[in-house]
């Protein structure tokens, strides 16, 4: 059996439903895109394209939701389908699009730039608890304009995991559409086997901006897939009851959906979000407030009884530094997109509400999802009787170390943490040299990274996403992009 | 009577009872307060007392927002009392905010236009994805003190940017103060494109413009 977490009762999730599609009619969404304005009217809902706003009506949406897959996969470079949205596979990525890194050294956040990038890409590769990677990070060495291409760039020059992305304007999405076609060998191989799925943002409440949405149907069009990041934050753009930030979350939902299948049936896109219970006193939007995680594991249950593969971002801190606030606030999200069933988890690594990424984070987090992987997998007797015979055996000796019973099943029923976790004697902890999490974790970041294997990616490749990039960035000024780091 | 309306309106907004604060505004208008004597003695200390209890942990943002928008409501009664008098409010400066080009985060824009509006500054808020020239219009239409520039992406932070260089071309940089903010904004971003200041958060935004304008 395995545990998870229930919040809604089925009578709930109707009730959120039906006022999503409410909502859906009255007052409509805003769609600030031409392309989806159109679409909807042809399909037969009211649209006042001078207000650029569209009244989607039930049957639209509950099509889309049917057209729309339950399920799809994303595939590494080897062309294995390694993740699974769908059921209640559960998945984990870094946190997407960090402002700053937090400096090794210093302790402070600082602008990244290639070198930063890159090792957090390998970093991620090296950690068996992440199943994909994302663009985590912005680099500030080339420009503005085509930063979110450039991280994607860099990242496919070192990963192998499949990865979690985004375009921040209309053009760049169609550059990075040729790093990933150039990457999986063509534009139907992409389709058959996609590496790459892209964020797509509603703005609360209830609008489609122009970028958001055109990268919405653009993938669409391609069968690229797409993973909607609805937002409520509850109390400031959004109802401040948890069950009123998840309506508002279900019409935003639902309109992307329709507005993605009538681009093109079929297109694989997800359920997602990250939501926050907006800080009333600091003004912020906390990922470590338990309100933001009610939100996130509610729509999730909303997502997942209209048959849609679910995403969330969990697992994240507000906390400045790698400290007891960090951890705590990690873990309790991580735990909780775990038993939620959340089919990707966004999130490892970030720090600062989303604004920062830490390698040392990220080590630390990859324990915290090893644990809470173990945690879903659950109780299982592995053998039957499940201890009867042993005990017996035994009788009354306390020699289980010594038992092929014990050998057998240690590693299966153990997390056996790596030495981030300490858990040495008083006197070992010492004379190892009475290190912190935060030590220790710089320590395993360095010996992570010393241990990556480059990827098998041709030269020839290598070059051809070199010159693609290059010349989206000539475009905007940049006339030569920084060399890659070693391998 | 006269004497306990004064208090009573400013236990309205202490209280976040917008609707009686309006109507205890109109009220004190008919028994012949003076509308300065009405903002000075009645509207002003309620604010002030919210923003007390705001900095001292014990009031949140909702109860600072509706307390503002209160004061803005009943400041609308008084306005054309104000005109018809020939009188004005000082106010502490006029401010056009904005969040750039490009860029739709609008919740710490609207935030800090909240707190400088509480704090006693005349905001204009031309809400998100502004174009450089509509700031530049703002500010000759208004004779605005002061330009507050929100931006939240890496890729529109250049936007800001733009909008001095379209004060600039327009020859009236000199007569407005440039202030920025937003997640990816730093003080030397602040400096490297000749603003004259960054706060990150609406408390130091308000505290930075007084201290730019003072
Ligand atoms: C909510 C949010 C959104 C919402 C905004 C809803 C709305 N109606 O405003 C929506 C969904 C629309 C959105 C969209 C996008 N977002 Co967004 N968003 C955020 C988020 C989570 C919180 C922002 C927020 O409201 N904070 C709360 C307020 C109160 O804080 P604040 O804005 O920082 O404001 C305070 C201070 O900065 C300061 N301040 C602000 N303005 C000003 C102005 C002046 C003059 C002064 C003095 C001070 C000041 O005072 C404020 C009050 O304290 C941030 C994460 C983060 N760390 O900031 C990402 C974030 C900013 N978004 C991000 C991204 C990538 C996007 C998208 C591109 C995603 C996409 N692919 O679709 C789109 C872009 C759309 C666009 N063109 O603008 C990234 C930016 C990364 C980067 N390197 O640039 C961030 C950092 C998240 C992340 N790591 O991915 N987003």
């Amino acid at each position: 059996m395995r545990p998870c977490f229930k919040l809604l009762s089925d009578a709930l999730i109707d009730q959120i439903i039906a006022e999503g599609l409410g909502l859906l009619m009255d007052p409509g969404v805003r769609v600030h895109n031409a392309e989806a304005l159109e679409l909807l009217a042809a399909a037969g809902a009211p649209v006042d394209l001078d207000a650029q706003i569209a009244h989607i009506p039930e049957e639209l949406v509950r099509r889309a939701l049917e057209t729309a897959p339950s399920e799809f996969h994303l595939y590494d470079l080897d062309g294995e389908p390694v993740v699974h949205y769908g059921g209640d596979s559960v998945q984990f990525d870094p946190g997407s699009a960090a402002i700053t890194i937090l400096d090794s050294k210093t302790q402070q956040q600082r602008p990244a730039v290639t070198n930063d990038f890159v090792d957090f890409v390998k970093l991620v590769e090296t950690l068996p608890q992440l199943d994909a990677q994302s663009t985590a990070i912005i680099c500030s060495d080339v420009p503005e304009e085509v930063g979110d291409l450039y991280r994607l760039y860099l990242a496919l020059n070192y990963m192998r995991k499949p990865i979690v992305t985004g375009a921040f304007r209309k053009d760049t999405w169609w550059t990075m559409k040729e790093l990933l076609e150039t990457v999986a060998g063509g534009q139907q191989e992409l389709v058959a086997r996609p590496i790459a799925i892209f964020d797509v943002c509603p703005s609360p409440p209830l609008l489609w901006s122009d970028l958001t949405c055109q990268n919405m149907i653009d993938c669409a069009r391609h069968r690229i897939p797409s993973e909607l990041v609805s937002m409520p934050l509850a109390g400031a753009t959004a109802p401040v009851t948890v069950a009123g930030a998840v309506v508002q979350h279900t019409a935003e939902c639902m309109s992307g959906v329709t507005i993605c299948q009538l681009a093109q049936e079929g297109a694989p896109i997800v359920w997602g979000g990250s939501p926050a219970a907006f800080d009333m006193r600091e003004g912020t939007t906390p990922m470590g407030a338990v309100g933001t995680w009610l939100i996130d594991g509610a729509y999730t249950e909303v997502g997942k009884a209209l048959g849609m593969p679910t995403h969330a971002y969990l697992g994240m801190t507000d906390a400045k530094v790698v400290d007891a606030q960090c951890g705590l606030e990690s873990a309790g999200g991580t735990l909780i997109a775990a038993l939620a069933g959340v089919n990707m988890v966004s999130g490892a690594g970030m720090m600062d509400f989303e604004s920062c990424q830490s390698y040392e984070k990220l080590v630390i987090d990859a324990e915290i999802i090893g644990m809470a992987k173990r945690l879903i997998a659950g109780v299982d007797p592995r053998e039957d009787p499940i201890a009867l015979t042993l005990m017996r055996e035994l009788g009354h000796r306390a020699d289980y170390l010594a038992q092929p019973h014990t050998l057998r099943w240690f590693s299966h029923e153990q997390v056996l943490p790596s030495s981030v976790i300490d858990r040495k004697s008083l006197d070992g902890w010492k004379r190892q040299g009475a290190k912190t999490a935060w030590e220790r974790a710089g320590d395993r970041v360095r010996e992570l990274l010393a241990g990556y294997q480059p990827t098998s990616m041709s030269d020839d490749m290598r070059a051809e996403l070199r010159a693609i990039t290059q010349q989206a960035a000539q475009r905007f000024g940049l006339g030569e992009l920084p060399p890659l780091p070693e391998a | 009577m006269s004497n306990t309306l004064l208090p009573e309106i400013t236990d309205a907004l202490v209280a976040c009872d917008a609707a009686s604060a309006v109507a205890l505004t109109q009220q004190a208008l008919a028994s012949g307060l003076e509308p300065l004597t009405i903002i000075k003695q009645g509207l002003v200390p309620g604010i002030e007392q919210v923003g007390e209890r705001f900095q001292a942990g014990e009031y949140f943002l909702p109860q600072m927002v509706i307390a503002a928008k209160a004061m803005q409501q009943a400041m609308a009664v008084l306005e054309p009392e104000l005109q018809a008098r020939q009188q004005r409010v000082d106010s502490a400066g006029v401010v056009v905010i904005g969040t750039v080009k490009g860029d739709i985060h609008e919740i710490g824009k609207s935030l800090v236009a909240t707190m400088m509006s509480a704090s006693g500054f005349q905001v204009h808020d031309l809400g998100v994805d502004v174009p450089s020239q509509v700031f530049v219009h703002k500010v000759r239409e208004t004779n605005a003190d002061l330009v507050g520039l929100s931006a939240l992406l890496t890729t529109t932070m250049t936007a800001q940017r733009e909008v001095l260089r379209a004060l600039e071309e327009s020859g009236i940089r000199d007569r407005v103060r440039v202030i920025l903010g937003g997640a990816p904004v730093t003080p030397e971003w602040a400096d490297s494109i000749g603003a004259d200041g960054y706060a990150d958060d609406a408390v130091g935004a308000v505290q930075l413009s007084k201290r730019l304008l003072g």
